[in-house]
């Protein structure tokens, strides 16, 4: 074994075990814990298959902005320290169940797919992916950049809107 | 690099997503089913960076579909987490059970 191949093992144990903890725990803040550890972990996997770009994206958008989020909005809606009301037994075991035989599932359809790589260098830089993503020739995506900047204005207007406290009638 | 076999990444997310849907069947908690969604986009998101990085080396779409993704992701996040905080204002809970008068 070579060191970047006990390298993948190891983050790879690494999300999924976090990302079991962050799903099971009943508490609720260690669950956004964990979840922020998850997130770390698929940061560097981007890393280990050297896509830097995207891992910083990753680390700024995720574990910067989403999980310091859902961290404020618990602080803002719940006891912390209080355990969640356990799922029913039921309830547990089925979606256990519908869980594992899906991924067993999707994951031989995958395997006996057997996706042949290339042996080409992956090249990409922040140059290249800024010039394609301002690019209005064939492959360029001006377009969806221009409307995904849109959503995100609709999203924080839409943001403020709904979470202002409706004032009083003064009247 | 090239030493990992693609199915053993492929794995790697197949599982994170399947996580998450254990997180979404079992959880009733909003803001935890929102941290469920985050799971699995992320799992799409490890996807589509391997598939450009090791079927497609010379197009970088896969990377443009991660960094919508995540964009898109963030703006949900914040709607979600805008509702959520709505909903506790005028039920006290946040948990889905109780939030159940545009249900029929």
């Amino acid at each position: 074994m070579t060191a970047a191949q006990i390298i993948f093992y190891i983050l790879s144990a690494f999300i999924l075990g976090t990302a079991i903890l962050s799903v099971t725990t009943r508490k609720i803040f260690r669950s956004a814990i964990w979840l922020l550890f998850s997130l770390i972990g698929v940061a560097g996997l981007y890393f280990w298959l050297e896509v830097e770009f995207i891992a910083a994206v990753q680390i700024v958008v995720y574990v910067g902005g989403i999980v310091v989020l859902i961290i404020f909005s618990i602080f803002l809606t719940q006891q912390s320290g209080k355990e969640m009301a356990k799922a029913s037994l039921v309830r547990t075991i089925a979606s256990a169940l519908a869980v594992v035989f899906g991924f067993a599932f999707t994951f031989l359809l995958i395997y006996d797919y057997g996706f042949e790589a290339g042996n080409k260098n992956f090249d990409w830089s922040v140059s290249k992916i800024g010039s394609q993503m301002m690019g209005t020739k064939e492959g360029g995506y001006a377009l969806p950049f221009e409307v995904v900047s849109i959503l995100l204005l609709a999203a924080m207007i839409g943001c403020i809107v709904i979470a202002m406290k409706s004032k009083p009638e003064e009247k | 690099m090239s030493d990992i076999p693609i199915s053993h990444i492929l794995f790697v997310s197949t599982a994170l997503f399947f996580i998450g849907m254990y997180g979404l069947f079992t959880r009733r908690n909003l803001i935890t089913m929102l941290m469920s969604i985050e799971l699995i986009l992320n799992s799409v998101n490890i996807n589509f960076v391997v598939f450009n990085k090791y079927l497609y080396p010379e197009k970088l779409d896969g990377i443009f579909f991660t960094i919508f993704i995540i964009t898109i992701a963030a703006a949900e996040a914040a709607i979600a987490i805008a509702i959520i905080i709505n909903l506790y204002r005028s039920h006290r809970s946040i948990d889905v059970e109780d939030a159940s008068e545009m249900k029929y």
